[in-house]
């Protein structure tokens, strides 16, 4: 699915990807934990090509094709979708247009006609349920006097109409109650089938345990320096972080 | 700068010829108007009003004036499919300066109700011609009434309210069909008067084509009378070329609780410089002045506008928004002037720019004249670019780059375009606002003329 290879990316001056190493295969869930500032969402908007960021080294492949080279709309149409940490609000823009012309464009890359207003609809409605999002939103504006709540339960909501190959959860669970990060997370589990991958990036441990991840990396200062089984995400829980500093030698 | 000389000089050649093809009315203010224009000459970006479009330089071209009346033989009715479709308007034609008269809808004005040339109704344009529209005070304006020799006569009596929107298509035409030879560049002086009655209402629809590939240079005066309790929509769409000069100048008069929605929309053009005048006469009335414009290239369009509160107890509403692209100018300079005692005056002007290149240049004024100490005035204005974060959003979502930008542009007109009461226009506007960011409107949709 994925093949990142000793990526390394900066923001204007300031390096803070320094090599990254993370193979993901089909059907597989990792979760990424890591200290605050240690590149978490940094490897995540590389990955989907924020443009604020520079890559200055190293390669990521996407199904074999160069992850690098393509524009952030192609990456999305290969299947490649992130759950924004914090979803931007979008006045004027109803949530009905911006989804319908997400799809389209993503139809029109893969060859087939747009999709017929009842069609998309119908999908509308179906995906809907799977995180409990109130029909009033589709007419509003895109996340526009959303709650934390809705705007979160909205991303997977996006991820479900989309259908991508992998998903990348950016601290999806952060400013979620929590009968809210439950919705979100059997959603997520309800969209997770053999071909398709994710990436949960993550400070708690209580969402792992309702998505559980096959594989816990820890990043730190742009490096993954720890990778293990779900009992690492405990671990983390209940000591911290700084005995993983301890062993790869630092205070 | 002497680009008023030439039309000194013309003026002083032909007034015979201009007086022989216009009516009494028209004729009786024409040389207090020339004198006036002699006085002031065009205005220098100096003056302020015409701080940020140079008047000078757009006279100083030679322009053919049809002062003989030559008919362009055109049938507007059998050519022109106009883009505002399913409008169910009463549809009339102005060409050039001329009020189209061969043909005309039939049967669907209430009562007493006046469409038709200034030439035909001298009394009731004597009593209203040229008395808002100060040649003292506007050098475009006193142009505009010394040549002028048509126009267009709006008449609503007292508590006639015409249900049907009246559209009127402006067409610009200099060449004859079949013509022989090659014809000028034209200039032409459009001239409106509107007069509603006591508690009348009526919504004016003008549309701005340009049917020929050639320079035009349109100056146009409209004046309106709002009688007590009345309701006008006035609404001015421009759909021209590049190679267009358009002049404005509209002058409305509200009587007490009257109300006005002006809307000035510009999809396509080359230089356009509206100005409003709109002056609250009597108590409780209302007015809502909303303008959008869309440009690139290299055109420039300028909308000044002047809300005087004579009076106390009335609300005026403006909301003027620009997406500008490639190189284009925009200005909005905007003056709400609040009179000694006219308390109680509500008062919001707004004015939000979008620069979609760093080339766009976009300058705003809006300004506030307060004399009287109970009253709620507000001003604010704006200019951005497009929101980094949402394109990047979108375009994580599969959509393109390109189609964002116009989904962003489209939501940001789409808050003017929302506040239009004509419904049928309104959903017309969505659809050509949409074309337009899209590249896919090429001068006006729809009309055969300018295929």
């Amino acid at each position: 699915m994925l093949e990142v290879k000793n990526l390394h990316a900066k923001i204007g001056d300031k390096e803070i990807l320094k090599g990254i190493d993370l193979v993901i295969n089909d059907g597989e869930t990792h979760a990424i934990m890591g200290p605050n500032g240690s590149g978490k969402s940094t490897l995540s908007a590389v990955l989907v090509g924020n443009p604020l960021y520079e890559v200055t080294e190293g390669e990521a492949y996407f199904n074999g094709k160069n992850l690098l080279e393509m524009k952030p709309e192609d990456r999305a149409h290969e299947g490649l979708f992130l759950s924004f940490q914090y979803p931007v609000e979008i006045p004027g823009v109803s949530m009905t247009n911006f989804m319908k012309a997400a799809i389209n464009e993503k139809r029109k890359y893969q060859g087939m006609e747009p999709m017929n207003a009842a069609e998309f609809l119908k999908l509308q409605r179906e995906k809907r349920k799977i995180v409990e999002l109130d029909s009033k939103l589709a007419n509003r504006s895109v996340n526009e006097g959303f709650s934390g709540g809705e705007k979160k339960r909205n991303e997977i909501f996006q991820m479900a109409m989309l259908e991508p190959k992998l998903s990348i959860l950016d601290e999806t669970d952060s400013g979620l109650d929590v009968d809210a990060m439950r919705i979100v997370a059997e959603g997520v589990n309800k969209l997770q089938t053999p071909e398709t991958s994710c990436i949960v990036i993550t400070h708690y441990d209580r969402l792992l345990e309702m998505i559980r991840p096959q594989f816990v990396h820890v990043l730190y200062k742009g490096k993954i320096v720890k990778t293990g089984g779900p009992e690492l995400a405990k671990e983390i829980q209940e000591h911290g972080y700084d005995w993983i500093k301890e062993e790869i030698g630092e205070e | 700068m002497a680009s008023e000389k030439q039309y000194i000089e013309l003026y002083q050649q032909a007034r015979e010829m201009i007086f022989s093809h216009a009516p009494e009315v028209m004729n009786a203010v024409r040389d207090q108007a020339f004198e006036d224009f002699k006085a002031q000459g065009f205005p220098s970006k100096k003056v302020e009003r015409y701080k940020y479009t140079d008047i000078q330089k757009l006279f100083e071209p030679d322009y053919g004036v049809n002062l003989n009346r030559l008919q362009i033989p055109v049938d507007p009715y059998e050519t022109f499919r106009c883009d505002v479709p399913n409008l169910s308007t009463s549809l009339y034609f102005v060409v050039n300066d001329m009020f189209y008269t061969q043909s005309q809808p039939k049967g669907h004005l209430p009562e007493g109700v006046i469409i038709g040339s200034l030439r035909d109704y001298p009394e009731l344009v004597q009593k209203y011609y040229a008395k808002l529209a100060k040649t003292s005070e506007d050098a475009v304006t006193a142009l505009n009434t010394m040549l002028a020799q048509d126009g267009l006569l709006v008449y609503v009596p007292q508590n006639v309210k015409v249900d049907r929107a009246i559209q009127v298509i402006n067409i610009l035409k200099a060449t004859p069909q079949n013509a022989q030879r090659q014809v000028p560049d034209l200039m032409v002086n459009r001239r409106v008067l509107i007069i509603l009655e006591e508690g009348a209402e009526i919504k004016m629809l003008f549309c701005d084509h340009a049917a020929d590939d050639r320079n035009f240079l349109a100056t146009q005066v409209i004046e309106a009378y709002v009688g007590d309790n009345a309701s006008l929509d006035l609404y001015c769409l421009e759909e021209t070329h590049y190679k267009n000069v358009r002049v404005s100048n509209v002058y409305i008069d509200q009587q007490a609780n009257s109300r006005v929605n002006h809307n000035v929309i510009t999809l396509h053009n080359g230089i356009t410089r509206n100005k409003l005048d709109l002056t609250f006469s009597g108590e409780g009335a209302e007015c809502a002045c909303y303008g959008c414009v869309i440009a690139d290239k290299e055109q420039h369009v300028d909308n000044n506008t002047l809300i005087t509160h004579k009076v106390s107890h009335c609300t005026s509403n403006e909301l003027y928004k620009y997406v500008l692209d490639d190189k284009s100018t925009g200005a909005f300079a905007g003056r709400v002037l609040v009179e000694h005692g006219a308390q109680k005056t509500t008062s919001q002007m707004t004015n939000q720019n979008l620069t979609a290149t760093k080339e766009a240049r976009m300058f705003t004024q809006p300004m506030l004249e307060i004399y009287a100490d109970d009253v709620k005035c507000a001003h604010g204005s704006t200019v951005g670019q497009l929101n980094d974060a949402a394109l990047f959003y979108m375009r994580q979502r599969g959509i393109s780059l390109k189609e964002a930008k116009t989904l962003l542009q489209n939501a940001f007109i789409n808050e003017v375009i929302d506040k239009m009461q004509l419904e049928p226009l309104r959903d017309r506007l969505h659809h050509l606002v949409e074309k337009r960011f899209r590249g896919e409107l090429n001068k006006c949709e729809g009309c055969r003329l300018c295929k």
